[in-house]
């Protein structure tokens, strides 16, 4: 573990947090029709502290449940049947939908762009947003499809080799961006599908 | 999981992990697109050496949600000698391309044969053989077991059957749904009674990780769901294992007065297909607390669980 240093601790994630709500409400002008889709695990606890930071900026934003979900991407990947069988995480649509909508996916580490790739697919079979946009804690680089976040934690330039891992209190006790070198083993044990980006 | 052929395949573990799975493929089938991509590319064969309508339409529904190839073969009538038209057959599908195999046998351990003898290398998933195992069906019956026992609780999704109380009703003795049941159940922390006249019991049931009891009435009022089997008089040929149907009806039959026995919560299972008047009456059968046609819904997200964990990893070979 010797090489494995954090780069963003709990106070800068919270404030990158409050920030990226900022910068969705701003893009948006205002909180209307806003629909915040996290993808699972750790994407999805991302979004709901978005959203929460966005009510509180926001007044009128209305009740954080009908800002918030989730979207598990684990059926429309592309990469199956190069794993072993992955469990399914949870799909949850605010109330009133995805159609004429404007989604944000919102996920913990943005690297190849294929979950995001898988996220859209997954999306068109909820409805039909009016506008999608992405919000991610860490862009790490080493894109492999053309896609890009509109709203970025950390820019965080990596080697191929190192891996970045995101920590969040409500899946792994504590709040935290680690990076590790090559070959390390990785930082405390999680629950669930790391926060590893793939 | 490289093949299901036994309710006994799976540990604690798995089969929850199977029903979680099965949770959320539920969900999708609520929404106005159903189909998924995910076994997109990969073949699917319903092998029905047997009678089935729901099973093979449920199999046939799950398959082409997930958007796998399914090719249905019903062998029905077909009077080859068992052994070597499974073998020819098996070899035949392989040459196809099947990844996986969805097989119906009136010989008990026709799936087990297909899995392991060396013949192919495809999945195979028991869809009832013979007497003996009907894996998925146990599966639908603990997901919608499940299900209605957590929503009574209101607790969250998730969680195994502990401490639940089941009764498996009637003719066990020609039911591989039975069997399934009872292991499934088990390992998921339920407590089952079985009830039948000593005539429908198979020998060595004193082994299976159950009571057995001959009082229906007894039974009910201390359970939370009643599972009825279907009296499969098709497999009766000289009879003679109770004297009339209407001696088995008053005996052992969910009637109205013993749908008032269980209580307010319990529920009304049943595999389907019914004879209606003879292990169930219509009362019962059509009472709010029956989950017949629901466990028919639940079958499809079953089965397409079951289908995801076969085929949507890397190959296990």
């Amino acid at each position: 573990m010797a090489s494995a240093r954090p780069v963003l601790e709990a106070p800068e994630i919270s404030r990158v947090l409050t920030r990226i709500a900022h910068e969705i409400l701003e893009r948006n002008r205002g909180a209307d029709d806003l629909v915040l889709l996290g993808i699972p695990t750790r994407g999805a606890h991302l979004a709901r502290r978005v959203a929460e930071r966005l009510v509180a900026a926001e007044p009128g934003a209305g009740p954080v449940e009908d800002l918030v979900g989730s979207l598990d991407v684990t059926m429309h990947r592309d990469d199956l049947r190069r794993h072993p069988v992955r469990a399914l995480g949870r799909t949850d649509v605010p109330p009133r939908g995805v159609d004429d909508r404007v989604v944000v996916l919102v996920d913990d580490v943005l690297a190849s762009g294929r979950t995001v790739r898988a996220a859209l697919d997954a999306l068109s079979d909820l409805g039909r947003p009016r506008a999608v946009r992405l919000a991610v804690l860490v862009d790490r680089g080493h894109r492999q499809l053309p896609i890009r976040a509109d709203h970025v934690g950390k820019n965080l330039p990596t080697a191929a080799q190192e891996s970045v891992q995101v920590l969040l209190e409500e899946v792994d006790g504590q709040d935290a961006v680690v990076i590790s070198g090559p070959g390390e083993s990785r930082p405390p044990a999680s629950a669930g599908p790391t926060g590893e980006s793939r | 999981m490289k093949h299901l052929l036994s309710a006994a395949d799976l540990d604690r573990e798995g089969a929850l992990a199977l029903l979680d799975v099965a949770e959320q493929m539920a969900a999708t089938q609520a929404r106005e697109i159903k189909k998924l991509p995910t076994l997109r590319g990969r073949t699917v064969v319903n092998l029905f050496f047997e009678d089935s309508t729901r099973t093979r339409i449920s199999f046939e529904a799950a398959a082409k949600r997930l958007s796998a190839d399914v090719i249905t073969f019903s062998a029905k009538g077909s009077s080859v000698s068992k052994g070597e038209s499974l073998k020819d057959t098996a070899l035949t599908l392989q040459a196809m391309g099947a990844d996986a195999v969805v097989l119906r046998h009136s010989a008990s351990g026709a799936a087990h044969r297909l899995a392991h003898a060396g013949w192919s290398r495809v999945g195979v998933l028991n869809a009832g053989d013979g007497t003996h195992e009907h894996p998925t069906q146990a599966l639908l019956d603990a997901f919608t077991l499940r299900r209605r026992l957590r929503e009574r609780s209101g607790g969250d999704l998730g969680g195994a059957l502990d401490g639940a109380r089941v009764a498996v009703v009637g003719d066990v003795l020609h039911s591989r749904v039975a069997r399934s049941n009872v292991l499934l159940l088990r390992t998921l922390g339920a407590d089952v009674t079985l009830v039948a006249p000593p005539t429908l019991l198979p020998v060595g049931v004193e082994t299976w990780p159950c009571r057995t009891s001959w009082d229906l009435d007894a039974v009910l009022p201390e359970v939370d769901a009643v599972m009825v089997l279907r009296v499969q008089r098709e497999r009766m040929g000289g009879g003679g294992f109770f004297p009339s149907a209407q001696e088995y009806a008053r005996r052992f039959g969910l009637d109205g007065r013993r749908l008032r026995l269980l209580p307010e919560h319990a529920l009304v299972m049943h595999p389907g297909p019914m004879n209606r008047g003879l292990e169930i009456s219509a009362e019962a059968a059509d009472s709010p607390r029956s989950t017949i046609v629901e466990q028919v819904s639940n079958g499809v997200a079953v089965r397409m669980a079951a289908l995801y964990l076969l085929l949507a990893g890397e190959d296990a070979a």
